[in-house]
């Protein structure tokens, strides 16, 4: 018996999965719909799988899924010119899935195929014979650390919850992905919306909650939906609400949609929020987990910890602890972007390193340029350069280079990505993400903006890169919360790695990367141009000239610099300098 | 700002249900949004009525969060990502794309009430950089050409409509 799959994430979507599934249904074949399996670089994405095991098909349009179904569903013959390549799979196979064990398997939209795959087993294991405490001892034991970026041990802080005496307990899942650049979260609740929730009922029991909130960013309408599902239908099957498994034990989850503040994945700002106020940090001590939501103990957990944890209680925190270095165990998810040229969902363990993800997994850069290193972190984090990155994957040795782990945001950079830029692009975020409440980071992000924007005009000074430092360490001193902390970090480690490239952009009035607008020129080389009239009549400036035939000319003054010209050339016959 | 002419009763329903729960203000927020497009002020102000919030208090939030939005919008949304993905695979021409297709600047909507340009932090479709959204639909692997089709073709369909 053949069945085909189609996987329907945001990205699949994106990509035009709805067409391919329209076609499908005026074919009336039924396919069975999965959340994102993470090969997002080759979405729509299809799998046929009969006896003979599972063929994957990438970049599946109207047309091609025809043929698909016409051949391999219907006559058993796969259709190898549409198949993807084994380069395209290794992809998957090179990967060690836990936290997505699940995704692009299954179909999130139903439980009972999250059962079948040994769901909710782990939630009855704890009900019906640990103590919270056998729970806590399991959780140390596999070593799990936070998965939002700070790596505190996830036991640790469920302990402290536990602990602490004052009722109603509050269990709370941060979903506020925020970071530019990173997904993991997203894919993980719009594939596999239970493993969370189960987690978040782990997590519930252990630290005597009876109800657990979702706050998920409101730009994710797709999980949301998906986690209203689950939490229906788990509901409908008596694993929420009084007596849960007659354990005696009640509980109950509720979504809360977020309003768009980066700032809110700061725990306390995210309780604010929660409470309905501005999503401004509040000082710590008292923590969370004795003041939390409505003064009352909480627990707040990332989804990608909280996706871990099933897994953890039925296969045994030792099997997790193999995974991974000393002091960072277990599987990491990524999401791989940027100037790769296979991006998408990774869980790898620990102890990888950088490079064999971006190569290994990733498949290299695209167009096969030079790479120039990886940002990990997003906003909070740092670049690491080309000659590191043969660093392991591991808290503290990624720490150690000047970038943090962070939430799983990985984005590669080539030559042609400016540093400077880069540092001014996280910047303009940060600081229009500060919450305001410390001056340091209101006012010293702004600073630093500023400066960064001169530079990259190239009206750079040569004191700007010592002034950056020191108002970087000064922001890093003086804000309460990680984002103030961490905001400078991204500038900082581009000072450290690639000092030459501000160098030249203030000295020298350069960018090395032909990146800065103001830094760079456009000419039409006249030899390789054949005068084919393309990117005169593609350019919004009108600023090319030329007749047909000849080779055309470029006019500074107009050109607003946009690049069309070089996207558009099929000669390489546009330059930048 | 001028005065709205909206209905004040869409939101009844919404505040008997939300106003008795502590901490809703956001939720609150939210669906007033959903009603209306954005935060009349004159809803604002039977917000603050109805809760007893201070207007002070939802005047904090609302400006606050990125989601909410106190001006009227067009029709249809554009939200283009400038994530970082995004950013390194050329956001910027695509933004210079949609800007001189529609001749709005992000945040302004369009003579005839037709796009809003609005760039976002993150879509989280990072390998289909770079992206935009448009009413919840996501298109990705975007060139300047491939940008301006997408809003003639919307056009295309409106003028038909």
């Amino acid at each position: 018996m053949s069945e085909i799959k189609i996987g329907l994430g945001s990205c699949g979507f994106a990509a035009g999965a709805q067409a391919v599934l329209d076609t499908l249904k005026e074919m009336g074949v039924s396919a069975k719909q999965t959340g994102c399996i993470g090969m997002c670089f080759a979405e729509p994405l299809v799998e046929v799988v009969d006896d003979k095991g599972s063929t994957f098909y990438g970049r599946v349009n109207k047309n091609s899924i025809k043929e698909i179904v016409e051949s391999h569903l219907k006559n058993g013959v796969p259709v190898e010119k549409l198949m993807l390549s084994e380069d395209d799979l290794g992809f998957l196979k090179k990967q060690t899935r836990i936290a997505l064990r699940n995704c692009g398997i299954i179909n999130p939209e139903d439980i009972n195929e999250y059962k079948a795959r040994g769901g909710y087993q782990a939630i009855e294991k704890v009900l019906k014979g640990m103590t919270p405490d056998e729970v806590i001892e399991v959780m140390k034991t596999s070593g799990l650390r936070g998965r939002g970026g700070a790596g505190f041990p996830t036991w640790f802080k469920w302990n402290a919850a536990k602990q602490a005496t004052d009722t109603p307990k509050y269990i709370i899942c941060n979903a506020d992905e925020g970071d530019p650049g990173a997904f993991m979260d997203r894919s993980l609740l719009e594939s596999d919306p239970h493993t969370v929730l189960e987690g978040m009922m782990i997590g519930g029991y252990v630290i005597g909650s009876n109800e657990g909130i979702l706050y998920v960013r409101a730009e994710y309408p797709l999980a949301i939906k998906r986690l209203e599902i689950a939490i229906g239908q788990m509901r409908e099957a008596g694993l929420l609400g009084k007596n849960i498994l007659g354990s005696g034990w009640d509980f109950d989850l509720r979504i809360k949609a977020g309003a768009g503040a980066f700032v809110c994945g700061e725990e306390t700002a995210l309780i604010a929020s929660l409470e309905g106020e501005r999503g401004m940090p509040r000082l710590k001590p008292p923590f969370p987990a004795q003041k939390g939501y409505w003064q009352k103990p909480s627990n707040i957990n990332n989804v990608e910890t909280f996706g871990n944890v099933p897994w953890i209680i039925s296969n045994g925190g030792e099997a997790y602890a193999k995974l991974g270095t000393e002091k960072s165990k277990g599987t990491k998810v990524f999401a791989l972007a940027g100037k790769t040229k296979r991006g998408g969902l990774v869980e790898v363990p620990m102890g990888l390193t950088l490079r064999e993800v971006i190569f290994n997994i990733g498949g290299g850069i695209k167009n096969d340029k030079a790479i120039k290193g990886v940002q990990l972190g997003g906003p909070s984090g740092g670049c690491i350069p080309e000659k590191l990155l043969d660093t392991p994957i591991d808290y503290d040795e990624i720490a150690a280079v000047g970038a943090i782990m962070g939430s799983g945001g990985m984005i590669v950079m080539d030559e042609t990505t400016c540093m400077v830029d880069i540092a001014r692009f996280f910047l303009d975020f940060t600081q229009k993400e500060s919450c305001g409440k410390c001056i340091h980071c209101r006012i010293g992000t702004k600073r630093m903006l500023e400066i960064l924007e001169r530079i990259t005009k190239g009206e750079g000074k040569e004191t700007d890169i010592a002034l950056l430092g020191e108002l970087g360490e000064t922001i890093k001193g003086s804000s309460l919360c990680a984002l103030g902390g961490s905001a400078p970090n991204p500038v900082l480690s581009t000072i450290r790695y690639f000092r030459d490239e501000y160098e030249a952009h203030i000295l020298e009035k350069r960018c090395p990367a032909h990146s800065c607008k103001a830094l760079i020129n456009y000419s039409i080389d006249k030899d390789k141009c054949t005068g084919c009239t393309l990117c005169a009549r593609k350019c919004p400036a009108n600023a090319i000239s030329g007749t047909a035939k000849n080779p055309h000319t470029v006019d500074p003054d107009l050109c607003t610099r946009c690049g069309n010209c070089v996207t558009v050339c099929r000669f390489n016959a546009v330059n930048v300098e | 700002m001028a005065k709205d002419s909206i209905d004040l009763k869409l939101i009844d329903a919404v505040l008997e249900h939300y106003a008795p729960i502590a901490g809703s203000l956001v939720t609150i927020l939210q669906k007033t949004q959903e009603i209306y497009g954005y935060l009349p002020l004159d809803a604002l102000t039977k917000i603050a009525e109805v809760t007893g919030i201070a207007p002070a208090k939802i005047m904090g939030v609302a400006t606050f969060y990125t989601q909410f939005r106190l001006q009227p919008i067009g029709k249809y949304l554009v939200m283009l990502c400038q994530g970082t993905a995004c950013h390194v695979n050329g956001s910027e021409q695509i933004e210079n794309a949609i800007c001189d297709e529609l001749n709005i600047v992000d945040g302004q909507t369009t003579e005839d009430n037709l796009f809003t340009l609005k760039n976002v932090a993150c879509l989280g479709c990072c390998s289909l950089a770079p992206a935009m959204m448009i009413n919840g639909e996501v298109y990705g692997s975007l060139t300047p050409d491939k940008a301006r089709q997408i809003l003639r073709e919307i056009q295309k369909k409106e003028a038909n409509a």
